[in-house]
């Protein structure tokens, strides 16, 4: 039988412990921390292989992560790839011979503002050139610790508006928002919540005081808060500085929520590629601890137990899905449910929970501190308040940007300095891909249309006028592109991505975006014909409605947007639909057996 | 019986117990709604999406939604129909499935959907990515060519003290299922047994045990419905003698197919009656004459011949129909997509164990086709219009495909005359 001792959701941690020392989970690893969980040595292989971070293989001394997101593409990547190699002497994905170091490459590790940059053993490293590329690596050769010499990531905050309404980035007394404990009870932060209608900031924008009052409702011994810090959108950085800026915001956010929903142990499930934030976030816990804000009986209109403590991601970007993130904190495959349960039902070990976005939760104290009312007054009607942005790409100003609710697009893009926009990916790879077209909607929940109203355009000039004052939410990634950047080349990353993050466990998300990769580069190789666009609107139609999360809902709508948005762009590439595959060569298909020949004929001379 | 909720199911209403799955509901009231990686009402996988349905008007699986009050349910409409057929056709594309080579052909249950669904061959380009077969274990060999990744096995078969046997492991495209071999060696045989049997594929197969049942009687061959095919748009004209010209050909076959063209025996003498022959192994005829209004093609491509026949048929053809597997998906002769050509041909012809005595020489001539470096299903390499599946395809069944192209007739296909293999 089961030993229900075992506490699963330690896993991850004992396996980062490992992994920190060797640089990999080795065989023997694998059977000792299988039998210590009393799991198959098999699952727990599968839990390993889930997470791109851990390795079976030595990863080297110093394992390098290079990003691979396309703002870092545009940023100068390149260069800097041939740097790290040529002074490594391995090519990307290989470890060098002494195994000192291992050259990776990684999605985004949100530090889109500040590229190309990399994580060396999870320590940031930013603004990579070149020579800063041979100076790195001469300093790791020569022994140098990499906490010493990586780099403190920009905050980069380039607009707040004026202080009396900015929400998020202004100055914050440390402890003020517990004062909210003693003045309210749990039904009343909860109905203030309900009524500055926050919603979700991940991007999902559900109604987040109508999820803790469905999680207060259910009866349970326990109840969990956790708070999602697995930024892995590409493209967004806000929560890093957030965590990085107003740690406390955060912690007070989940103390209050807590309260409300009545859980007496919150989680902060910070991504791996923020390790480097861990070491402060504790401190700052046990700081908050000292003072009797956090543990056994803590003070307020009605005393309660609350604790947190921070579990760390492995590099898995589904894991940004609540029910995925779930699993993985139970040291699973990080696996979406079957959606038979929401989490305020059935979450964490079975149990109610709330999973709430960083920015969410820094709200909360930040707006019982303002008051209800002087809240209401910023932004527009549905979405109250501010959001915070962050943006990269071609403009002058890359960083973070907190804006009212209601701004326009085309405003908004002149504020962050973006000349000669050519298209957008709005809310990251799997938000919207945005054109000149779009620059009239505003950035905010009013006028929303339905999905089945879009991709129901006759033409540009038809949506244009339609679209129009229409709604745009973000959770929080924009990124800009200009006139000479290749919008073909942007989709092929974006594809890429998804057929890396997928987690493999439903088909038409696995298989569709494999699929339907496959047909980009069959466009980018100039094989394409008109009904390839044709088979891309369908296919990705049928990856949207069946698959089982939000990723493959997702994965096709800047390709679909900019199929839509960019005739031109295809009108180019396709030919007209023939009878003859014109990606099938003759000559190309035979070269192995020419190869072979000229081989064999070689040695008789 | 308070607890009866109202339901709509295509616009049908009735009533059932709350709660209750919607899969099974639906099954009581005589309305189908395909499953595959469903086979417990209790904790269901919803891996493979097939039995997505709308309800009030969103998708969702039907297997992991439990009946409520006022649901509004569509199970048979034309978007959804496709949706299932898209995603069994993703499963045909993404995995190596040789169902003439298979040992559960004819009690798989993912080839029963595809009859079902009358898939002749998929919207999709065959993945052809290399699994491991997986002979390790005691009792057990691991096919991941065949895995469909349903997630029955890792869910189901435990130890007794509770461990998992089987594993997803890796990620996205990469996933496999995995055989943990010191769980499997304490299987009993009846547990393994139980394995196989819930594979809804040829994934999971016991050593010794592979054919269960007397082959012939499969549970499959005589169930399900019969379907219409698709029809088409033109019809063609007959030529002035009212008959229509057919060429045949056969690529990287075995030539069973045309062997099976020749089994409707004296039913022949009426086909010629409509029909005249130009191109064709039947007649000897090596070089088209005229423009065909139907070719025939068995085989896939495995040579540049192939291929240059392949294209001169596309030329020459009004309509080309594919038919048989190898012309369809590459077939038997495509399992050498998993090995490199170095590998086949040194094998054939120096390795091999009937090679002669010191042979070296792997035959090159330039009047010897080249191979190509993979066997293409002839859709890759040109537009094919229809599809006769079957290895080899039932003679009366290939006779009536072409007759109703002909003709312009619509017809039924029997259920036990679709076959893979």
């Amino acid at each position: 039988m089961l030993n229900n001792n075992i506490d699963r959701s330690k896993l991850m941690d004992v396996l980062w412990k490992v992994h920190r020392k060797k640089r990999h989970i080795g065989h023997d690893d694998i059977s000792k921390i299988a039998n210590q969980f009393e799991m198959s040595r098999m699952e727990l292989e599968g839990v390993v292989t889930f997470y791109h971070f851990y390795h079976r293989i030595p990863s080297g001394k110093c394992t390098i992560y290079l990003n691979d997101s396309i703002v870092s593409e545009l940023s100068g990547r390149k260069e800097v790839l041939e740097a790290f190699e040529d002074a490594l002497g391995i090519k990307l994905g290989q470890v060098t011979a002494d195994g000192r170091f291992g050259l990776f490459k990684t999605p985004c590790i949100g530090l889109s503002d500040q590229e190309p940059s990399c994580l060396i053993n999870l320590k940031p490293f930013t603004n990579l050139t070149p020579e800063k590329v041979y100076k790195i690596i001469d300093r790791l050769k020569e022994g140098d610790k990499i906490r010493e010499i990586c780099d403190e990531p920009e905050t980069n905050i380039r607009y707040t508006p004026e202080e009396d309404r900015t929400v998020f980035f202004k100055p914050y007394t440390r402890f003020s928002g517990l004062s909210n404990l003693h003045r309210y009870s749990p039904e009343e932060i909860i109905e203030l919540v309900r009524e500055s209608k926050l919603t979700g900031r991940g991007g999902a924008f559900f109604p987040t005081g109508l999820k803790w009052q469905f999680c207060r409702q259910n009866e349970a011994d326990i109840r969990y808060l956790i708070c999602n810090a697995d930024e892995g959108e590409p493209g967004t950085f806000k929560d890093r500085v957030l965590l990085q800026k107003y740690p406390e915001t955060l912690i007070e956010g989940m103390i209050l929520a807590g309260y409300a929903i009545g859980a007496s142990v919150g989680a902060i499930y910070l991504r791996a590629e923020y390790m480097y934030l861990k070491k402060r976030l504790e401190a700052l816990l046990q700081d908050y601890r000292n003072n009797g804000c956090l543990g056994k009986d803590i003070k307020a209109k009605q005393a309660f137990d609350f604790d947190i403590y921070i579990h760390m991601g492995a590099g898995a970007y589904v894991c940004g899905e609540e029910t995925a993130l779930i699993h993985s904190m139970e040291g699973k495959r990080g696996e979406p449910s079957t959606k038979e349960y929401f989490p305020v039902e059935k979450g964490f070990k079975g149990k109610p929970t709330v999973v709430n976005n960083v920015e969410t939760l820094c709200a909360v104290p930040r707006i019982l501190n303002m008051g209800l009312s002087k809240y209401l007054e910023l932004g527009t009607e549905l979405t109250p308040g501010t959001k915070l942005l962050s943006v990269s790409g071609d403009c002058e100003r890359p960083g973070l940007y907190e804006i009212e609710w209601g701004m326009k697009l085309r405003d908004f893009l002149k504020l962050v300095g973006a000349k000669n926009t050519k298209f957008a990916l709005f809310n990251g790879y799997a938000g919207e891909c945005l054109s000149p077209i779009d620059f009239d909607r505003d950035i905010s929940g009013e006028n929303m249309i339905g999905d089945h109203e879009l991709f129901q355009f006759k033409d540009r000039d038809h949506y244009s006028a339609r679209m129009s004052g229409v709604g745009l939410r973000a959770g929080g990634s924009v990124m800009i592109f200009n006139e000479e950047r290749d919008v073909l080349g942007t989709l092929k990353n974006v594809a890429d991505f998804f057929v890396h993050e997928s987690c493999g466990i439903c088909v038409p998300c696995r298989t569709g975006n494999f699929l339907l990769n496959k047909k980009i580069d069959r466009i980018k190789l100039g094989h394409g014909e008109e009904k390839d666009l044709q088979e891309i609107k369908e296919w990705s139609k049928i990856i949207k409605t069946t698959s089982r999360c939000g990723l493959g809902k997702a994965s096709s709508n800047a390709l679909n947007d900019a199929i839509f948005k960019f005739p031109e762009v295809f009108g180019t590439v396709l030919s007209e639909n023939t009878d003859f595959n014109k990606a099938f060569n003759l000559k190309d298909a035979t070269d192995h057996y020419d190869q072979i020949i000229n081989e064999m004929t070689a040695d008789y001379e | 019986m308070s607890n009866l909720v109202n339901i709509k199911i295509d616009g049908r209403p009735m009533q059932a117990e709350a709660g209750m799955n919607l899969v099974d509901v639906a099954k009581q009231n005589g309305i189908y709604i395909p499953t595959l990686c469903y086979f417990k009402e209790l904790n269901p996988l919803a891996t493979c999406r097939i039995c997505t349905v709308k309800i009030n008007g969103r998708e969702t699986t039907g297997c992991t939604v439990a009946v409520s009050e006022g649901m509004d349910i569509e199970v048979n409409t034309a978007e959804l129909l496709d949706n299932r057929k898209a995603i069994i056709e993703m499963l045909y594309a993404e995995g190596n499935h040789f169902c003439p080579s298979c040992e559960k052909s004819g009690n798989c249950d993912m080839q029963n959907l595809g009859y079902d669904m009358g898939i002749t061959v998929t919207r999709y380009p065959h993945v052809f990515s290399d699994k491991i077969v997986d002979f390790n274990p005691k009792r057990m060999i691991m096919e991941s060519n065949r895995c469909i990744l349903c997630k029955r096995c890792v869910e189901e078969v435990k130890t007794k003290d509770g461990k998992d046997v089987f594993s997803f492991v890796q990620r996205g495209v990469k996933t496999r299922v995995h055989i943990d071999y010191e769980q499997e060696a304490k299987l009993s045989e009846a547990e393994a047994l139980h394995a196989m049997n819930i594979c809804p594929v040829g994934a999971i197969l016991v050593k010794g045990m592979i054919q269960e049942q007397p082959f012939g009687e499969r549970k499959y061959d005589l169930l399900g419905k019969d379907i219409l095919p698709q029809v088409k748009e033109d019809l063609l004209r007959a030529t002035e003698d009212g008959k229509f010209i057919v060429a045949t050909t056969s690529l990287a076959g075995c030539f069973g197919c045309h062997m099976s063209l020749l089994d409707i025996d004296t039913d022949l003498l009426d086909v010629l009656e409509i029909v005249e022959f130009n191109k064709s192994p039947l007649t000897d005829i090596k070089k088209f004459s005229k423009q065909c209004h139907i070719g025939l093609v068995e085989g896939g491509c495995a040579n540049s011949e192939n291929v240059e026949v392949l294209r001169e048929f596309r030329k020459k053809c009004d309509i080309l129909v594919g038919f048989g597997e190898c012309a369809i998906m590459g077939g038997i002769p495509a399992m050498r997509n998993f090995v490199s050509l170095k590998e086949c041909l040194e094998e054939a012809y120096i390795n091999g164990v009937t090679t002669e005595v010191g042979a070296d020489v792997i035959p090159n001539h330039e009047d010897i086709p080249k191979l190509l470096n993979n066997v293409y299903p002839c859709n890759e390499v040109v537009k094919i219009d229809y599809y006769i599946p079957g290895c080899p395809p039932n003679a009366q069944h290939i006779w009536k495909v072409v007759k109703s192209i002909l003709l312009g007739e619509e017809f039924s296909i029997a259920h036990d005359e679709f076959k893979y293999d």
